[in-house]
């Protein structure tokens, strides 16, 4: 499950802001009549393609997994959580519907219908994202029902409010940083294949073009994006206290706690963060069974995040200066710039999966915070072992196979 | 009928619905791996064209029939996921390859990649199908048992003959339906030609696959057949489904490939309709019923509400695809 859930994440991020620069592409086109904006947004739609294919297919095998791995959850969760996954079924059927019209309608449907397509692609993409991040908020902290356990330990679930269950404290902070992180990730994606083809001497003019869209996106994506992690952190500090100890470590219940950043503490720096106050009481591991800490991995993963998120800023910070200079200077004349967007490529999405890490493992012993463990959950099937390793090597074959498709694509795009 | 009772049905119509659409697209693959004679490069071309630009969303009804279970039924689907295991994650396999496949093929590099990717395709769309057709001919045939909302019965409890009978029904439910519409999109009469032969082969063997699954029906099916031959309804929907079956046959020899599409699809929801009449009010025959599967209330409220609100923006949406891509 968590192997299938950090495939999709890249795919769904890809599918979520891959339509934006198609369609951007082409508005440019029927503005200004410029070609080449047309070769881009006919590039970018297949890219998208391949992408969305992969990426809606192992969204079939998640919607069955929730069932196949954890028929417990499913039974207890589906009926206060599947508002968001039905809503977003029907956001991802418009998705498909329009990425078809769009990308094999082009000479079936009139200009303005065609355009619309791709806006109706990228908005349904985007909703359904909203969709299943609601689910996993109401994960994270659960509302919109009751529960006990009866005298054999079961779990007892009622009062039922749908409704309710989408309006999770963790639902917005997490909806916005997992949008514009999807958006930043793939601009960077972008910037960094469009710079590789210009630092190689390929067609300048189509390059520049593609680069000034992607950047259009990644700088302000990447310069709201900590921001907005600080919101999402300090929502996290109040709703998920022992979470925010896991991200750091904390054991020991404290005012004035330290926010270390790599092996250097800072002192007070994590109550200032979390709380706004430099005495603020952070609680740490310590109120809880040494068995139910989360893994140390989420501290890791929580430094890379925010890490790749600050590098990513000022990466997004010098574009900025470089472009608001433009006059003296061409910024794509910048080769340093090119050189580090195309190194930095792939790191917007090692930032997502950083952060899936927090959230996820940060979450456990439960997989519905207090309520349901993960253990409780999960299949009585044996030999999952076999399986996990099955889709492990599925899913690494896909992985390569993209990767050579995309590859292709990039290198056969007219020179 | 209870509220589960018309959520129950919306899930038939969404089956229904798949069949005649995502399932007509894994027909596809049948045909492309079958595809022989002097224009099996054409047959094979044609089959791409058609279905890429819908498969996507063709798909998505599957998607939305799962959505549906766990969020209607979440105890039904909990047990039928556990103890259908095995078939479903093969199924999922089949789903991954045949639809990675595909666009491997359409973007991928030509020559012998592209002709290896295409036998992936074909393939994984002939397996899949038997597959479903498994879990659900398990579910049907009393095959999966549940005590106190556990599966009793073993992770293996769906090998068997009647499931296997039921998975291959659908496949060639699935290659007939895509042999029939393929006649109409076919551009040359020669191709015509040779999806009618498929279509009506196809129709045939799918005629004798329903005689040979009454060979394989055993204790466990005693109540299914029961009802499906013995019930008031049983007669019109059992008349109603042999002359859309024989109307289309005889439509494919008359070369009126319309009507034959009209008939084929028509004899599909009769069958799909008998099959949950049949069912009802089971879920999974004989422990889990509709009812007792069931969530609360609240949550069918919201579910059929957003179903509905969701159809609005759902069919108009569908309506455009076809009509942009279809003839």
């Amino acid at each position: 499950m968590a192997l299938s859930l950090g495939f999709h994440i890249v795919f769904a991020a890809i599918g979520i802001a891959m339509p934006v620069f198609m369609v951007i592409a082409e508005v440019m086109w029927r503005r200004t009549r410029d070609e080449r904006y047309l070769a881009l947004a006919k590039q970018w739609a297949r890219g998208t393609a391949v992408l969305f294919a992969v990426g809606a297919v192992s969204g079939t095998v998640l919607s069955f997994e929730l069932g196949l791995l954890f028929p417990i959850f499913m039974k207890h969760a589906g009926a206060v959580i599947g508002m968001p996954f039905s809503l977003e079924g029907f956001a991802f059927f418009t998705e498909a519907i329009f990425l078809g019209i769009y990308l094999y309608g082009r000479d079936k449907v009139k200009p303005r219908w065609h355009i619309a397509a791709g806006v109706i692609v990228a908005l349904s993409g985007a909703l359904s994202a909203v969709f299943v991040i609601l689910a996993n908020a109401w994960m994270n902290v659960p509302t919109g029902f009751d529960w006990t356990r009866d005298a054999g330990g079961r779990l007892i679930i009622s009062n039922v409010d749908p409704v309710a269950a989408m309006q999770s404290p963790m639902a917005a902070s997490q909806v916005i940083h997992m949008l514009l992180a999807a958006y930043m990730a793939t601009a960077l994606a972008v910037a960094g294949v469009h710079a590789w083809a210009l630092l190689r001497g390929r067609d300048a003019e189509l390059h520049r073009r593609a680069l000034g869209i992607a950047l259009a996106i990644l700088i302000p994506t990447a310069l709201a994006q900590p921001v907005v992690g600080h919101w999402a952190g300090q929502v996290v500090a109040r709703e998920q206290p022992m979470k925010l100890a896991a991200m750091e470590q904390l054991v020991k219940t404290q005012r004035g706690a330290a926010l270390h950043i790599g092996p250097v503490p800072v002192p007070k720096l994590l109550s200032i963060m979390a709380f706004n106050h430099p005495d603020a009481e952070v609680r740490g591991l310590e109120e809880i069974p040494r068995a139910d800490w989360p893994h140390p991995v989420v501290r890791w993963a929580f430094q890379a995040m925010v890490a790749l998120g600050t590098l990513l800023g000022l990466l997004a910070l010098w574009a900025c200066l470089r472009w608001l200079r433009r006059r003296r200077t061409p910024w794509w004349d910048s080769r340093r710039l090119l050189r580090a967007l195309m190194v930095c490529a792939p790191l917007g999405f090692v930032a997502i999966e950083a952060g899936w890490v927090v959230t996820e493992v940060g979450r456990q012993p439960w997989v519905i915070t207090g309520v349901l463990r993960t253990a409780e959950a999960v299949t009585p099937m044996p030999g999952l072992g076999y399986k996990f390793a099955g889709f492990a090597l599925i899913y690494l074959g896909l992985a390569v196979t993209v990767g050579f498709v995309l590859w292709r694509m990039v290198k056969e795009a007219p020179r | 009928m209870m509220l589960y009772d018309w959520l129950a049905l919306a899930m038939l119509g969404a089956l229904a619905l798949y069949a005649c659409t995502g399932g007509a697209d894994f027909g596809g693959g049948v045909w492309d791996l079958l595809a022989t004679g002097p224009r099996a490069a054409e047959q094979r071309a044609l089959i791409e064209k058609v279905i890429a630009p819908v498969w996507e969303a063709n798909h998505v009804w599957l998607i939305l029939l799962v959505v549906m279970l766990f969020v209607g039924f979440p105890a039904g689907f909990a047990a039928g996921a556990t103890a259908l295991h095995v078939p479903l994650t093969l199924m999922l396999v089949g789903i991954v390859a045949r639809g990675s496949a595909f666009v491997f093929r359409a973007y991928g590099a030509p020559g012998r990649v592209r002709a290896r990717w295409g036998r992936v395709f074909a393939i994984a769309s002939v397996v899949t199908p038997i597959f479903l057709g498994l879990s659900l001919g398990a579910i049907t045939a009393g095959e999966v048992r549940v005590a106190g909302g556990i599966v009793v019965s073993g992770y293996f409890a769906w090998v068997d003959w009647f499931p296997l009978a039921v998975g291959l029904m659908l496949l060639c439910t699935f290659a007939y339906l895509a042999a029939v519409y393929l006649c109409i999109e076919a551009e040359t009469p020669a191709l015509q030609n040779d999806f009618r032969r498929r279509a009506l082969a196809a129709g045939i063997t799918l005629g004798a696959t329903v005689w040979t699954i009454q060979l394989t029906a055993g204790p466990g099916t005693a109540h299914f057949a029961e009802r499906l031959f013995g019930s008031p309804w049983s007669l019109p929907l059992q008349l109603g489904t042999a002359a859309a079956a024989l109307l289309a046959l005889a439509s494919l020899l008359t070369r009126r490939y319309r009507l034959a599409r009209v008939m084929a699809v028509a004899q599909v929801w009769l069958m799909i309709g008998g099959f949950g009449l049949a069912q009802r009010p089971y879920l999974i025959f004989p422990d889990v019923t509709l009812g007792a599967a069931a969530a609360p209330e609240a949550t069918l409220r919201f579910l059929l509400g957003a179903l509905a609100a969701g159809a609005l923006v759902l069919f108009p949406s569908l309506w455009y695809l076809m009509r942009v891509f279809r003839r």
